[in-house]
């Protein structure tokens, strides 16, 4: 057997050309990266919703949502939160220095089906990364008028800690996207949005589940255990309640073995999954 | 020994009728030959398939933290020992155990029964001080002090220390026994041949980690070897990783352990991963006078000061 | 059918001559046990044992693996760009394999090799390798590989069969690896093949006979996933584990690895370490959530790994060949066979 395939545990070069503080508390930061070869570039094609293994010589590797959407040319955008080893090397970088990049990876948010939906749009917190992705997609001139109405609810613990603040009021601000922002609590007079938790806003402001729409939701585990009675109640079957899951991961190409829920990995075979599949699923993660 | 297990049994039951003790933890008959399995019983019924033999050299201390319920255990001398020690360190109420003592003469070793016996061991049958090893077609008795794990043949604590019912009477302590030979002829040894002796010992070691999770003291909720800032050592078998590890952890046993043989026989690389423990075990006794586990009342010398300590 | 008969007496210098052109490797005796090691030149392999304690997926597949290598010193070209480690994909001949080791990296091999990724490291290392199986005439009483599918003289994966007929050892070529295999070593006695083929049926019907462990696995695959994930007998088989690491790193067919970064002074390495289900670190989430926090938990999922979700992914039976090293070595006794035939009587 010949081997042409390129190793799929070498990451492609990139640098750092610019790094943002998303939140208040300076604990997540969204990185713009540019790839050292534009070969590469070519090689990294991916849909809103996938991966990536961010890779930093010495300390190791994380998996990232992209946070960019295929959309936008020329560079890739990941958020990334401050937990651990790599996270930490990660937000001490500069512009100017070098990491890697291994993917895409995963599967990404259905498209296909999503094409000629309404689409409801629910993060929570930091893990709004692969929804800024998605909804800069569907937003996209070419892109829009395939999709119907579109709906994102979004909040966080409070104003400091939204992502994409500019964006957001950007999209607010638009009319062929229904923003609902809100924020668990806040003392700021100036708050034009909501406040309250995701779930309440959910029941408030969300469209009915019907044959043509569909939800993406992607938080903490803690909002969706909340959120899920609310989408039962307003009607959306399991198979059109879109999830992305979180995992310990480290090869990202179904190999390592240790992010599996049952005989689905979810790196390779997620993290996107519907509710419906979940459900059949152990639940264990 | 053999017929502790009647004592066992009602012991357990009683407890459990009684409903003094939420759950009973012991030894259930094993699948192959000199092997039991750890087992946690909760019905008085199941009292019945508990077993207590010279196969019983798993420490049960092991299996007593981290639980809430009232819990019996069957302990060996050195196992009662590590109770103690659990009790000082916080890690277990007094109270919230009932303790099975089981005075013992010595554990059997399989790897050592398994070495000398010329073909595959089928069966092993036990009598009072002798076993009976059947293969495909050879038999052989053997003494079981001459097939005795190591630590048990240097043992001085054959009683349990601390318990609430004894399982049978105490048995005579050994006299004369010398626990350190084996370590000073290390301590004697020149700088470049105990780094080469140690370089052969732990070279076989494969980081499965069974010595470090057979051992009732190592309940780290994250051992060193799992943190990554700092990461104080690296995952793979580089040898200088892998001493590091085995170094590490028999000084985190230091003034704790009570040589009770669980990480030795755990090893399935054949590894005498007593050796460093043994070391530490010595230089505590030597520097403080110190055995592990022996009393309530005393705090180990690696935890307490006292004007008088040495240097 | 061709078999080739090897007098013993040939055995050395044949193993000699095959060292030229191909590294060796075989079971040695090491501190008392078996273990399959790189064969030094002249050493022989030792192959009077029943199984070695360590399976030969480290030949293949090694314990500690460099996979990436980079320069940290920023005033070095392409600093902090990986680039793959050089390897020695020679090719090499593992001597004295059992059969149920043998058919484990066919287990194994989808992992490694899917039609989206290639694990290059495996995948070369396994196709550079000649596998040499030695039959197995004294099964162990820990032996169940005819539950698994497989045989005291099963054939998959081989590339020759060596069946130990005491003063020769008759070698069934199963594939053309194993016919130049035998050429290079100068081993080109033919034997009759009806007669070897007789000799060698009747030797396997007898192995076949003394196998005295068996376990049922007929209705894993129809029952419902999430009705063995939920069974209320988890508790109870999984209470006397220690997650150590001992029966995933004794197992031929586990694989599951972890990747480390190391560095030293100014340069670096990305290592693969083999990792185990058994540890709770193997699933932490950089927020400290844990989906197997507890021990029961663990020893389910490898449990349920093996026996079910492998089962229902692959479609090729379990993901155990029956070898029985963990029942052997596991320090308290944890029983696979136990579990799997719970598992498979559940109703």
């Amino acid at each position: 057997m010949g081997f042409i395939m390129r190793n799929p545990y070498l990451p492609y070069p990139v640098r750092i050309e610019e790094i943002t503080i998303e939140t208040e508390d300076k604990n997540i930061k969204t990185l713009k990266l540019v790839f050292l070869n534009h070969d590469d570039e070519k090689n990294f094609s991916y849909n809103a919703g996938q991966f990536a293994e961010l890779s930093v010589a010495g300390k190791g590797e994380i998996p990232i949502g992209i946070a960019s959407s295929p959309t936008e040319k020329g560079y890739l955008m990941f958020t990334v939160n401050k937990v651990g080893l790599v996270t930490s090397a990660l937000h001490s970088m500069k512009p100017g220095d070098i990491i890697g990049i291994r993917g895409p990876l995963g599967n990404h948010y259905p498209w296909d089906i999503l094409r000629g939906k309404n689409v409801l749009i629910i993060g929570g917190g930091f893990a709004f990364t692969t929804l800024r992705s998605s909804i800069i997609y569907m937003l996209d001139p070419v892109n829009r008028p395939e999709f119907k109405e579109i709906h994102v609810i979004y909040g966080a613990r409070s104003p400091g800690m939204l992502l994409y603040k500019d964006e957001l009021a950007e999209w607010e601000a638009r009319d062929d996207i229904n923003m609902h922002i809100t924020v668990d609590s806040t003392n700021d007079p100036d708050w034009k949005y909501n406040v309250g938790f995701v779930p309440t806003v959910t029941e408030q402001k969300a469209p009915p589940g019907t044959e043509n729409t569909y939800a993406i939701i992607c938080g903490p585990p803690v909002m969706i255990k909340f959120t899920q009675p609310v989408l039962d109640k307003l009607n959306y079957q399991h198979d059109k309640i879109i999830m992305s899951l979180e995992m310990r991961m480290k090869c990202g190409i179904g190999m390592c073995g240790r992010c599996n829920i049952g005989k689905e990995f979810v790196c390779k075979d997620g993290p996107v999954f519907t509710l419906a599949k979940l459900n059949t699923m152990p639940k264990e993660y | 020994m053999l017929k502790y297990i009647d004592k066992i049994k009602e012991i357990s039951k009683r407890l459990l009728n009684e409903k003094a003790v939420d759950i009973v933890i012991g030894f259930q008959k094993g699948t192959i030959p000199m092997m039991n399995e750890p087992c946690l019983i909760n019905k008085p019924e199941n009292t019945d398939s508990l077993v207590w033999d010279s196969n019983c050299r798993i420490n049960l201390a092991k299996y007593l933290t981290g639980r809430n319920e009232k819990i019996a255990v069957i302990v060996k001398g050195c196992d009662s020992r590590n109770i103690v020690t659990h009790i000082i360190e916080n890690k277990i109420k007094r109270d919230q155990l009932f303790i099975i003592g089981a005075p013992c003469k010595g554990m059997i070793d399989r790897h050592k029964v398994a070495s000398i016996f010329e073909e595959e061991i089928i069966e092993v049958a036990e009598e009072e001080n002798t076993i009976i090893v059947r293969g495909n077609t050879a038999e052989k008795t053997f003494k079981k002090t001459d097939v005795m794990q190591e630590n048990c043949a240097l043992c001085i604590h054959r009683n349990p220390v601390i318990y609430d019912e004894l399982a049978a009477k105490p048995v005579e302590e050994q006299a004369n026994i010398d626990r350190y030979e084996d370590v000073r002829k290390i301590e004697e040894m020149k700088v470049e041949e105990k780094n080469s002796f140690f370089d052969k010992t732990f070279s076989a070691c494969v980081r499965c980690y069974a010595c470090r999770n057979a051992c009732p003291l190592c309940y780290c909720p994250t051992c060193f070897v799992d943190e990554s800032h700092p990461q104080w050592l690296g995952k793979s078998i580089d040898p200088t990783d892998t001493k590091t590890f085995h170094l590490l952890r028999a000084f985190h046993c230091a003034g704790r352990c009570t040589d009770c043989g669980a990480c030795e026989q755990a090893c399935p690389m054949g590894i005498n991963v007593r050796l460093l423990t043994k070391k530490l075990e010595k230089d505590c006794f030597d520097i403080y006078g110190w055995e592990a586990g022996m009393s309530l009342d005393k705090r180990p010398p690696l935890d307490t000061y006292s004007p008088d300590d040495p240097n | 059918m061709k078999v080739i008969q090897i007098d013993k007496k040939n055995w050395a210098k044949g193993l000699e001559r095959i060292n030229k052109s191909y590294r060796l490797f075989g079971p040695v005796k090491e501190n008392g046990l078996h273990v399959f090691k790189e064969l030094e030149k002249g050493k022989l392999p030792d192959l009077n044992y029943l199984n070695t304690t360590l399976s030969p997926k480290s030949v293949v597949y090694p314990q500690s693996e460099i996979m990436l290598e980079y320069e940290l010193d920023v005033s070095k070209e392409n600093h902090h760009v990986m680039k793959e480690t050089e390897k020695d994909y020679s090719q090499r001949a593992l001597i004295g394999v059992r059969p149920c080791d043998t058919a484990a990296f066919l287990l194994v091999k989808p992992n490694f090799d899917t039609p989206e990724y290639k694990d290059p490291y495996w995948l070369r290392s396994y196709e550079a390798t000649t596998f040499v199986g030695l039959a197995c005439n004294n099964p162990q009483s820990t032996c169940f590989c005819t539950s698994a599918g497989y045989g005291p003289f099963n054939e998959d994966g081989l590339d020759i069969l060596l069946v130990d007929t005491d003063d020769h050892f008759l070698a069934k070529i199963i594939s053309s690896k194993g016919e130049d295999f035998l050429r290079a070593a100068g081993w080109e006695t033919n034997i009759d093949p009806d007669t070897a083929k007789n000799i060698i049926s009747e030797m396997k019907q007898q192995a076949e006979n003394k196998i005295t462990s068996f376990v049922s696995t007929e209705k894993l695959k129809d029952k419902e996933v999430n009705k063995l994930f939920n069974a209320p007998f988890w508790e109870n088989l999984a209470f006397a584990c220690i997650n150590c690491g001992t029966c995933t790193y004794v197992c031929p067919t586990c694989w599951c690895f972890d990747v480390q970064d190391e560095t030293h002074v100014s340069s670096g390495i990305r290592i693969r370490n083999w990792d185990s289900c058994m540890f709770p670190l193997f699933t932490l989430h950089g927020s400290g959530h844990n989906p197997r926090n507890t021990s029961t938990q663990r020893v389910r999922q490898r449990f349920m790994h093996k026996l079910k979700y492998y089962v229902d992914k692959y479609n090729n039976g379990i993901q155990c060949v029956g070898c029985g090293r963990c029942i052997r070595l596991c320090p308290v006794n944890i029983d696979i066979r136990k579990i799997c035939n719970t598992m498979n009587n559940y109703e």
